[in-house]
């Protein structure tokens, strides 16, 4: 039978939720790396018990641990991210030119064909790449330097590469996201990079149409149609039907267009997920009653998920690493919390129970299905 | 033999107890026995001081013999009792955080 393993990295420490196929009981492992954040664990496509996550500290700085049987034991590996020639400046949250500065990896996304292969999204933004298993990190400087990198600035999280989308029909291609800078492809392999944020519309920047300084909080894409992109910007849930080249607004119905995830049914490349969040000041559900919404549709016309989330009081936010699918016949939907509780849904979010209540705050959580 | 006591995250991370021995070669200063610390346990590499500069990191502080040495050229020569091991260096991270 299927197993299903769920990766969850809160501020202090990492877990593993481990069940079997029916996805009604599970067993919690850790924590591990007890007392650090833990930006992001994931793991690789090619080898699912290859694992890499992105330890921190205030104190230490950046740890990478790699785990090669599936998150049991773990060996930390090369932490060492130094930026390609003279870093240069992006704009600080005062407008005045800021150093390039390293401070942590939000996200690894491993390769699909290769278990050595990672890609790193780094705080101050850029994409670093290993091709040994995490021992040397390499810059792919071509994205900080295809030129508006100065303009660049960062969100209340910091300037963060959060989001790299390898595209399974084409290794040259990767998107990825940057708060607040937006988002970029290359069709190269990561040599050359472009915008692609034509049709977004942030009233917050000088010029709301600009090609670049928006806030994209997170972008989901199909594998099965890698060219359809959903994105969650900071307010307004948008979608791409031609790789990014042109964007626009999907938020229909929702409640409040604010968020930070964004995903995709592991079946059904129309069906999206959101969780709408009250901005901009309080970040927490509206009228404390913490909602899921699903689109079958490809976004615009939206229904609320509220069956086994709590419908009252909550307080809690869903960060935007924090929701992932797995891939069983019945689609799984799984988010971590704020306040520490990870919810699973068996049944494409019709019904959902919490599989862990009491973590710390959850930053991140990946799902991996195994045979 | 400079003796030195790691912080409770870096005993951690190098797999150590309270305090590990080293031995320096040449005059004993902070950077050359963060060198040989590093050599002997490379993955506290980046954690101490900054890869490139070698800058301390801000929350992690130098003490030996009731001694603040946070401060110092990083090639100052060790305390006389650090450098015969009869007192240790104390690595430690600052009292913060939630």
């Amino acid at each position: 039978m299927s197993q299903v393993r769920v990766l969850v990295g809160t501020r202090k420490g990492a877990f593993v939720l481990e069940s079997d196929g029916k996805r009604e009981k599970w067993d919690i492992g850790g924590p591990h790396f007890a007392g650090w954040e833990m930006y992001h664990v994931k793991g690789s496509p090619a080898d699912p018990n290859r694992l890499y996550a992105s330890q921190s500290s205030g104190w230490h700085g950046q740890v990478v641990q790699r785990s090669n049987d599936g998150g049991k034991t773990w060996e930390p590996v090369g932490n060492k991210f130094v930026y390609d020639g003279v870093p240069g400046t992006h704009q600080w949250y005062d407008g005045t030119a800021h150093p390039w500065e390293f401070k942590r990896v939000w996200h690894f996304e491993p390769s699909l064909t290769d278990p050595d292969t990672v890609f790193a999204g780094i705080e101050d933004a850029a994409l670093f790449r290993t091709t040994d298993g995490g021992q040397t990190w390499q810059e792919l400087a071509g994205l900080r330097g295809h030129g508006s990198g100065p303009k660049w600035q960062p969100g209340a999280g910091g300037m963060c590469l959060h989001t790299v989308l390898l595209d399974p029909s084409d290794p040259a291609r990767i998107y990825i996201a940057i708060s607040a800078a937006g988002a970029f492809r290359t069709d190269d392999g990561g040599q050359t990079w472009k915008p692609i944020n034509r049709g977004l519309h942030s009233q917050y920047i000088p010029d709301p149409t600009a090609e670049v300084g928006h806030c994209v909080h997170r972008i989901a894409m199909h594998r099965s149609r890698p060219k359809v992109l959903f994105m969650q910007k900071h307010w307004d849930v948008m979608r791409s039907d031609d790789a990014g080249d042109s964007w626009h607004e999907v938020s229909g119905n929702l409640p409040t267009d604010f968020g930070f995830v964004i995903d995709v049914h592991a079946h059904e490349p129309e069906t999206i997920y959101v969780v709408p969040i009250k901005s901009d000041s309080e970040h927490f559900p509206l009228e404390g009653k913490l909602r899921v919404y699903r689109s079958r549709t490809g976004g615009n016309e939206w229904e609320p998920l509220t069956r086994g989330l709590p419908q009252s009081d909550c307080y809690v936010n869903v960060l935007r690493e924090a929701m992932a699918v797995d891939s069983l016949d019945q689609c799984g939907v799984y988010f971590g919390t704020t306040g520490g509780q990870v919810y699973a849904s068996a049944d494409a979010g019709d019904t959902w129970a919490p599989i862990a209540e009491h973590l710390p705050g959850v930053l991140s959580v990946e799902v991996q299905t195994l045979p | 033999m400079i003796r030195v006591e790691l912080p409770a995250h870096l005993r951690t991370l190098a797999r150590v107890g309270r305090e590990v021995q080293l031995e320096v070669e040449g005059r004993a200063t902070l950077c050359s026995v963060l060198d040989a610390l590093e050599a002997r346990y490379p993955t506290l590499q980046g954690t101490i001081r900054d890869h490139v500069t070698q800058q301390r990191r801000p929350y992690v502080r130098f003490f030996a013999c009731e001694e603040d040495l946070s401060h110092e050229s990083p090639d100052k020569p060790l305390p006389e009792a650090v450098a015969s091991g009869a007192e240790p260096l104390l690595i430690v991270g600052a009292i913060a955080g939630g």
